[in-house]
């Protein structure tokens, strides 16, 4: 069995998933529960200061279904807590003391004055918690306040308030970065500069989920007016996979431990976020869909992975596809594939020629001898992917490289040789 | 409608047939002939939508006899666009709604569903046909307008799927119809033929309002041939269209008995009955014939309470007319089929009292009988051997062949302003839905022609 033990910037958990800021970790009932359930760890819902903020008492959440009513996409407009301080405080020691086992971050979002951080940050501090996590992402609500995202956007606001949390806290500092930015890379080298020890991403992404077509007014609604909230879900995890990725891959910023973030569901989407970089990965949609007892396949799916993969820890699988990642202009332009469509698979829906013939490179017949039947063509053929992408038949189409002969489409030659868009003689910035 | 168990005499009698009302209360009654297929709720339908691959060209659409574009209906019903999924159900198959309930789409286009190939379960495509349709008949929305009015004047002689398809698109292309109708209610088959646990809930007749709720058809009381000849027809109107369905029944070849009785009439006494426990039953039904009307008669006897029901079919299980879905029907209603026998007497004084059957055998596809016999006992025995058409007010006029109206490829007969469609034209299929598309192209022929 691997060893799913996990160290995150010296905290240990007994796994890699800890349960990310948000609703299930409002309070020590959730967080004891989930716990219970095995997560590794918890980063406490989002403290800010005395008195607490106020939620509304309508709708908070909302989701994009797929027939069948599973949750595809998720959106909230819930602030960061509502309940006093000292609650939260009293609620984190206990916590922390009867499961010492288990990592317990605490999210902290503060306005943009050093001593509000200074004030506050110690008193959290000395609850025991292993780690802050300063809440630089939330996009809704707070922001307004000039918080949450509202610092996230601006790379300056970031290495400020990193520094005032650095110098207040003697733990580790996380800086959760939010996504809605056009670059995530200066947000993150300015958590760097301002000595934050980790980065966590993604946090929710600015949205609208639909209006009511009844009324014709923005869904969900508060008394008839509504909000813009934060994206999440499975829906969202490959735009946090891009952003880990970039993370990982850009030299000022590898060495920035990762917490990965977005739309994590089953095993299989931890090993996404780990291979790209991340070091552990945290949960809160998933959770909020099915409750705490998700985590049984999250552990043993990854354990039972890691040792089909021959992998003894999480940690070799860290980083691991981080050197596969690299910009369009480095792909070798003179490897060639074909889609080929296994005859035996077939079921001839035929929607490998119409989305090909429609859209595509018409590259996919319809009738071979009279026959309904769909084969590729190769001199058509640019190996797009399309049919793969679409075919209902899991295995059915798959590409195929060719390494010898000519490439029917082009006349070209199969070559060993690679080259790419820096040397192509069409590239008027090509290199000599 | 007459009795169909005329007095056997003293029922004293030691060899008094078992036959008798009440075999069940009218509670169980009910409860036999609700719907055989209860309809999806939303949430079951939009899974069974999203199941739909979207096929190019799409085998199912290909296998529809009416061409309903399919996959395009069903993903308008993954859009909750139940408006627009109806209309075009409805607008190639005007009877789409009944044809959702009574279609043997296990051999039409949930055979062709490429699920099949790989998990061997199609799309329940009739399912959710009925799933769109059905809020259409509930509010009586109407779908489709009537045409610019032409002037011409169509007669269509025949109430059933193809003469009400017929009307409909042709009061859809603005010409004025006129429907004559034999029976007391309009829709043929649909409401006298049908087993009644495949249309509840008088949906027959909704269909028909529905249709005729178009506007620009008239609907008169009158047999071909009997009220009205074919020549009156053609010289009073622009066009004549002939949907007269299939009149008289097939003759068993064996002298007949009281106790003897056609399935149809049967069926049809059925359906018109308000109280169904009040029809008298059985004890042994024995049913001769080998499609769909022997499985109806067959199941809906047991349905009624009937102890022992038997049918009995000359030939073996692949060239019966009834699809393996319906075989199974009947077996699983405890029905047992028996195969290669075929009737050679009915037993009895003044009534049947049982069948004396010959075993029979293919001899290179062709049937023989091997000698060998047997008898089954029977209260009653329904002949279910098919249909013949009343050729009395054509034989004249008309080109028929092996008693069945002749027509091309548009429906026309080998009379240049006639037009014919449904059971009573060769090559057709006895299907409800094949009479639609008849009576769809015929119209479609005879705007083209009125229009000339």
């Amino acid at each position: 069995m691997a060893d799913l033990t996990s160290e995150f910037l010296g905290i240990k958990s007994p796994n890699p998933f800890w349960l990310a800021s948000a609703p299930p970790t409002d309070k020590a009932y959730n967080v004891n529960r989930a716990f219970e359930a095995g997560w590794g760890g918890a980063v406490w819902k989002t403290l800010g200061e005395d008195p607490p903020i106020v939620n509304v008492s309508g709708p908070r959440y909302s989701a994009i279904h797929s027939n069948d009513r599973r949750v595809i996409g998720f959106n909230n407009i819930e602030l960061i807590t509502d309940r006093p301080l000292k609650t939260n405080l009293d609620e984190i020691r206990q916590v922390k003391r009867d499961w010492p086992d288990r990592a317990m971050v605490v999210s902290v979002m503060l306005p943009m004055n050093e001593q509000t951080w200074a004030k506050y940050l110690p008193m959290i501090e000395d609850t025991g918690a292993d780690a802050f996590e300063l809440n630089f992402g939330c996009p809704h609500g707070m922001s307004e306040r000039g918080m949450g995202s509202a610092v996230g956007q601006v790379p300056e606001y970031i290495q400020m308030a990193a520094e005032w949390a650095k110098s207040a806290a003697s733990i580790p500092v996380i800086v959760k970065l939010t996504p809605n930015v056009t670059n995530i890379l200066p947000p993150a080298k300015a958590a760097k500069d301002g000595g934050a020890d980790a980065v966590s991403l993604i946090n929710t992404i600015n949205s609208i989920m639909r209006v009511n077509y009844d009324t014709l007014t923005m869904y969900p609604s508060t008394d008839g007016m509504g909000t813009h909230g934060g994206y999440c879900g499975e829906a969202v995890k490959p735009i946090a996979l891009n952003m880990v990725a970039e993370i990982a891959r850009t030299r000022e910023t590898a060495d920035l431990p990762i917490s990965g973030i977005g739309g994590v569901t089953d095993w299989r989407d931890a090993v996404d976020f780990l291979a790209l970089g991340a070091s552990n990965v945290q949960v809160c949609t998933a959770a909020m869909v099915y409750g705490f007892k998700i985590i049984d396949d999250l552990v043993d799916g990854l354990s039972s992975f890691l040792d089909d993969k021959g992998m003894r820890s999480v940690n070799e699988l860290v980083g691991k596809a981080v050197p596969s990642v690299t910009d369009w202009q480095y792909l070798n332009l003179n490897y060639v594939e074909k889609a080929v469509i296994d005859q035996d698979l077939c079921i001839k829906c035929g929607r490998c020629h119409i989305v090909c013939e429609d859209t595509s490179h018409q590259a996919i017949t319809n009738t071979v001898n009279g026959e309904r039947r769909f084969e590729v063509i190769d001199e058509e053929c640019v190996g797009c992917n399309l049919c793969v992408s679409v075919c209902p038949v899991d295995g059915c189409i798959s590409m195929q490289q060719l390494t010898e002969g000519v490439d029917p489409r082009t006349g070209q030659p199969i070559t060993v040789e690679k080259a790419n868009w820096t040397t192509h003689p069409n590239n008027p910035m090509r290199k000599a | 409608m007459p009795n169909p168990f005329p007095s056997t005499g003293s029922s004293m009698s030691k060899n008094a047939p078992d036959i008798r009302t009440g075999r069940l209360t009218r509670q169980e009654i009910d409860a036999n002939f609700g719907d055989l297929h209860p309809p999806l709720k939303r949430p079951e339908a939009l899974i069974e939508a999203d199941r739909c691959y979207f096929c190019y060209d799409a085998p199912c659409t290909t296998a529809c006899p009416t061409g309903i574009d399919i996959p395009g209906f069903i993903q308008k019903i993954r859009s909750d666009n139940l408006r627009g999924s109806a209309t075009t159900i409805l607008e190639e198959n005007i009877m789409g709604g009944m044809c959702a309930r009574v279609c043997p789409t296990e051999v039409l286009c949930e055979e062709a569903c490429v699920r099949n190939t790989h998990e061997d379960k199609p799309v329940e495509i009739g399912l959710l046909q009925r799933y769109a349709t059905d809020p259409i008949f509930e509010a009586g929305t109407q779908l489709f307008e009537r045409g610019e009015a032409t002037g011409k004047r169509v007669a269509v002689a025949g109430g059933g799927p193809a003469g009400l398809a017929c009307a409909h698109r042709l009061s859809m292309l603005g010409h004025e119809v006129v429907v004559f109708n034999r029976d007391e209610k309009l829709g043929g088959l649909n409401e006298y033929g049908i087993a009644a646990y495949k249309t509840v809930n008088e949906f027959a007749q909704r269909e028909v309002d529905w249709i005729l709720a178009i506007g620009g058809i008239e609907v008169r009381s009158a047999t071909l041939g009997g009220d009205i000849t074919l020549a009156e027809l053609r010289d009073e109107y622009d066009a004549v269209f002939l949907g007269i369905g299939l009149g008289s029944v097939n003759d068993l070849g064996v002298e007949t008995l009281p106790g003897a009785l056609n399935a149809i009439d049967y069926i049809a006494e059925l359906r018109q009955a308000d109280d169904k426990s009040a029809l008298p039953v059985g004890g042994n039904v024995v049913v001769i014939g080998g499609g769909m009307t022997a499985i109806d008669i067959a199941v809906q006897s047991r349905r009624l309470g009937a102890k022992q029901v038997d049918i009995v079919y000359r030939r073996g299980p692949e060239q019966m007319g009834a699809s393996r879905f319906e075989q199974e029907l009947a077996q699983t209603n405890g029905v047992r089929i028996h195969h290669w026998a075929q009737p050679i007497g009915l037993l009895g004084d003044d009534h049947v009292s049982a069948v004396e059957f010959e075993r029979t055998r293919a001899d290179n596809g062709k049937l023989v009988m091997t000698g060998e016999r047997f008898t089954m006992d029977a209260d009653v025995v329904f002949k279910a051997i098919g249909q013949a058409l009343v050729d009395e007010p054509l034989t004249d006029e008309l080109q028929l062949e092996r008693g069945r109206i002749v027509v091309d490829a548009e429906q026309k007969t080998s009379l240049d302003d006639v037009w014919a469609g449904g059971d009573c034209v060769r090559g057709g299929d006895d299907l409800t839905v094949s009479a639609v598309q008849h009576g769809k192209v015929a119209a479609h022929a005879i705007d083209r022609h009125l229009r000339g």
